[in-house]
Formats: C-alpha cells, structure tokens, sequence
C-alpha cells in the first residue's frame, strides 16, 4: 500500500527539536478556523510546534437534535435526521428508518431495499469524493482536488434532486420503503454516471495517491493502533485502515446486503495515508455494488401499504437499529412507550466517537499535522454536537 | 462627488471616445465586484456555500471567490447555518473585527429566524438580533442559485451607495457604530437576548 520499506515503517515519527523546551504555550484553535471542519475548537498546548495536550470544546452546533426527536411524532423526526449528518442524509434517514422498522416489525417490499442500497451508495460516493477534497486542501492543495470533487458530487446530487426534490436534505426514506418510485429514466441516469465513474476515480487517485508531498504529509502521521482503535470504540473507514475487518453491512447483514458481493478493504498501518487511501478503495467496492443493484433490481411497490406513517404509534418496546454509514456505525436507539413520539430517541454517530481518539493521534506531532489527521476522521459537526 | 453625471452629455462624449464617469460610480463598481468573503461555515448551508464556489456555481463570476480566512480582510461575513448560543458572541466578534464597509448576508432558515431548530434552547433565534444583515435568503438549505442571487442583491445595494450628501453609506458616518456590543452568557439565556439598536422586529397589532 505505501511506497516505503517496512523496516522504515517501524520507525517512530519524527521528532522535531524545541528551543522551548518543557516550556508549553497554549493556542485556541477554532470555532473560525478553516479546516476545523466546521465549528470545532481544539485548546491545544504546544512545545515550540509539537503538540503536547489537546483538548476539544464541542457544542458550537448543539441544536437539541434528540430533544425534537423525542417531542416530534416518529415521521416529523424523518426530516431532522437529514441534518445530523448534512453530507449523507440518504445514510441517515436509513438508519432511522430501520430503527422503526426494528420497533415496530415493519416489513419493506424488495424495490425499496434495492433503492435503498443504491442511495446509500451513492452516498458513500459522494461522502468519500469530498472528504478527499477537503482533506487535501487542508494540507494546503488549495482549490484544485475540491474542484474535481465537486464536480463528480454535483452530479450524484442531480440524481438525489431528481428523486426527491432536494439536493441535500433528500427525506426520502420512510418506515416501510422509500417515498417515490424511482422511473426508468433515473435508474438508467444513475447508471450512466456509476459507469462513468471509475474514469474519474483513475484521474483523481493519479493525482493524488501517487503524490510525493501527500505521501510525505501522511505516512507515519496520525497512526493508530488495532488495539486502541478498538477500545476507543472506533467504526468505519477508519477503524478499518488500522486493520480491523468490522464492516456492518458484512455483520448485521442488514437489508439486501448478503446478495451482494463486495470486498472489505483494510489496511495496514493504520496511519493518515490509510485512512486516505480505505476511502479510494471503498470508492471502487460501492461502484460494484452499485453495478449489481442496477442488474438485479426489478419493479415492484416501494411503500409497505399497510403501514400508516401519519399518527404512527408502535407497540411498547425498545429497538437498536445501525447501519454502516460513510463515516462509521451510525445508530438510533429508540424506547417507545406505546404513545405518538419515542420516550427514548438516541443517536449513535459516528463522527463524534471516532473524534474522541483525536488527543492520542495527535500527541508529539505538529499544528500542521493536526490539521490533516483531524480531516482525515472525516468529521461532521451536524452530528458530532446533534 | 456625489452628483449624477447627465446622461445625455455623457452618451455624447462617449461617441466622441472619452469615456466620463463620478468617482462615486468608479468606487462603488470596483467595490461590488471584489466581495471578499469571510471563510466562516457553521452548519449545513456551509456545504451549498462551498457548492457555490466550486466547479458548477463558480462564484469567481462575480469577483467573491476570495474566501478569507481572517475577519481583517473580508468584507462580507456569510451567516451559513445554525447559530447557537454558545456560537452567537462568537460570531458578533468576528463581525466586530471585520473592517468598515461590511456587509452580512444570513443564510438559510436557521440564520434568519432559527428555523426548524428554532424550538430548541440553545438555538439563536435570528442572527440580526445582534448584528445588522443586509440580504436574507430562505430555504434549508437554499440552493446555490439562491446565494448568487443573494450576491447579485448585495451588489445592486453597493452600487447604490452614496459617497456625499444626506444620504450618504452608513459606514462613512462617524456617527454610525461599526462595532456591537458581544452578548454575554447569562444565567438562562444570552444577555442581553437582542441588541435593541439592531434588532427592531415589527409590532404585532391585535384588533
């Protein structure tokens, strides 16, 4: 995966000399900052460049997500779950959705698990393309990779526009299917674009992975141990760049996953580059994916009709629905006690425990570095603070 | 300065290859064409301004693709989502420290009115409680076509500004504050909860 020996990967990184010696000068970095990745603040102290302690402040974004969820019905709720995670609301109303579905024993007809699938996917396209843009012009790429990565993301977002009305907040899944039919035309415009897909994937990872000064930015940077990774209760991308085969879509074999075949890519180091490179591989598994669904998927409804999402009221219980969303694990835990809204409404999001790793992956690296291994957690404020 | 150039006399001279204009228009068309924006996201409709100065919306057209990422150098602070109250004094700051002629345009539901988190505790309901905003554009989150419209707006009003006179632009007033007081935390809520010199919502009359 790399291009070094592996005797050089043993070493430790490396160790810039201080003329400040034990002497620490703390700086605030945040909540303006232009790649903290929204409104992040990170109370860093430093020794000469390296960083010695970080501590993160969140909740600059808190906007009382699971107390509108627990005092809104179960469908006003849908809408909301778009702005957890502003990137991948397709992800996020699925999870949702399957948590319900889980609550309430709701049964999805066969088109909408294969239009579903094909969503997320394209989620994870688009999620991945960008993270890649951005982390590149934290490390001052300026302009150039965001450009590219934006163009290919307009186009899957054409297809979110075309489907359900918004660009972004798409809130387009519902306990029981999905809200539209897809026709014809945008299942033959989505296939045009995954097939065109892999042309640009080539063009961007040959301008990017190959890099000397990616390479030199990333390797040895931010590295983080199985062990740890683990323990810190760690998903997605990430947890599989430090060699970890945990995907959910392999171990919950939620939705129609199980009839697809794909390849979880892991990687070896566990270091920034990993972590860059898991998300060019995961690229080409969702193009297979993809590829698949548009072959096998076959008309049918895409709603259960017994389901009354209006005054929808589940039996008492509790459910714990999660699915493998482009940044991890992203979970609802919802307790129902018979009546119109949750008791409960508990989100698990991905970004906010994958963020909580960042002090040990930082230690004894520089502010610059900082900035590059916080991008490549691939962090969204939306549902860091919910 | 300030007086209007008559228009016949001008297409007259222009036919003859001389080329007449007011300070103020020369001033006020350099202005409008070079928004430097602050580089300042806070939520979801920091995404769509990103969208609107990447590949497709290209916001470069009209001269604002010079996002910055100090207050000292912009001239536009865009109030792209969500502000909490925990943000809120924060971003009064930010807007303190831009330079004179400054404008503001809040994005979105959740700058203009708190939108749909607008029932929660910690959500500012309103941007212009605290700081004065020039262009207001709906939607969660409006479309990248929504903003440039925004900016098209804020530069028919940069145009329309008079250096002398009467009427003369706020920021040429020394009478015209340029800063605004930083909210504080306070027991329940910010304190104080609006800024009366800014924020002057319309009075409801009952019948």
């Amino acid at each position: 995966m790399s291009a070094t020996s592996s005797q050089e990967l043993e070493q430790a990184p490396p160790r810039m000399s201080s003329r400040l010696e034990g002497e620490l000068m703390e700086v605030s970095l945040g909540p303006q900052h232009p790649s903290t990745h929204g409104v992040f603040r990170m109370n860093v102290a430093l020794e000469g460049e390296i960083v010695r302690k970080l501590k993160p402040v969140f909740g600059y974004l808190h906007r009382n997500h699971e107390q509108i969820g627990e005092s809104a019905g179960y469908l006003q709720a849908m809408p909301y779950t778009d702005r957890l995670d502003y990137f991948c609301s397709m992800t996020n109303n699925w999870a949702y959705a399957l948590s319900v579905e889980k609550l309430a024993g709701i049964e999805v007809p066969e088109r909408a698990e294969y239009l579903r699938i094909i969503l997320a996917e394209l989620t994870r396209l688009q999620n991945h393309t960008s993270l890649l843009g951005f982390l590149l012009s934290d490390m001052g790429a300026w302009g150039t990779p965001l450009m590219y990565a934006f163009r290919e993301r307009e186009k899957i977002l054409d297809l979110f526009e075309s489907l359900s009305g918004a660009r972004m907040m798409c809130d387009y899944m519902r306990f029981g299917g999905c809200r539209v039919d897809a026709n014809d035309d945008w299942i033959a415009g989505a296939k045009k674009i995954v097939d065109l897909f892999p042309k640009f994937l080539d063009e961007f990872e040959d301008l990017i992975l190959q890099n000397e000064i990616v390479i030199a930015r990333t390797q040895h940077v931010g590295k983080l141990s199985p062990e740890l990774a683990i323990s810190a209760g760690i998903t997605g991308p990430m947890l599989r760049a430090s060699g970890v085969n945990y995907d959910i879509r392999k171990i919950d074999k939620y939705g129609f996953y199980p009839r697809f075949k794909f390849r979880v890519p892991l990687g070896d180091h566990g270091d920034t580059y990993d972590r860059l490179m898991m998300r060019a591989l995961e690229m080409r598994e969702s193009l297979s994916i993809l590829q698949q669904a548009f072959a096998q998927i076959q008309p049918g409804p895409v709603m259960n009709p017994k389901v009354k999402i209006r005054a929808f009221k589940p039996p008492v219980g509790e459910a714990y629905g999660r699915i493998e969303a482009p940044k991890g694990e992203l979970g609802f835990y919802l307790i129902s006690d018979g009546s119109a809204n949750p008791y409960r409404y508990r989100v698990r999001p991905p970004s906010f425990i994958n963020l909580t790793i960042l002090e040990d992956m930082c230690l004894g690296h520089t502010v610059a570095d900082v900035m590059v291994i916080l991008g490549s957690i691939d962090i969204v404020m939306g549902e860091v603070d919910r | 300065m300030g007086d209007e150039i008559d228009e016949g006399l001008r297409s007259e001279l222009q036919r003859q290859g001389i080329w007449v204009t007011s300070m103020q228009e020369l001033y006020n068309w350099g202005r409008k064409n070079s928004i430097w924006p602050l580089q300042f996201g806070l939520a979801c409709c920091a995404i769509e301004m990103i969208a609107t100065a990447a590949s497709r919306y290209d916001i470069a057209r009209f001269g604002a693709e010079v996002f910055r990422p100090s207050p000292r150098q912009a001239d536009l602070m865009i109030v792209a989502g969500t502000v909490t109250k925990k943000m809120a004094p924060q971003i009064v700051r930010l807007y303190n420290q831009m330079p004179d002629p400054k404008y503001v345009i809040a994005m979105g539901a959740c700058a203009i009115s708190g939108g749909p988190f607008k029932q929660g505790y910690n959500v500012l309901k309103g941007i212009d409680r605290y700081i004065p905003v020039d262009v207001y554009i709906p939607g969660c989150p409006p479309r990248p076509e929504a903003l440039l419209h925004a900016f098209m707006e804020l530069q028919r009003k940069i145009d329309n500004q008079k250096l002398s006179g009467p009427n003369k632009s706020d920021h040429l007033d020394r009478e015209h504050p340029s800063e605004y007081p930083v909210p504080a935390f306070g027991k329940h809520d910010l304190v104080p909860r609006a800024n009366p010199d800014v924020f002057r919502p319309p009075q409801i009359e009952r019948v």
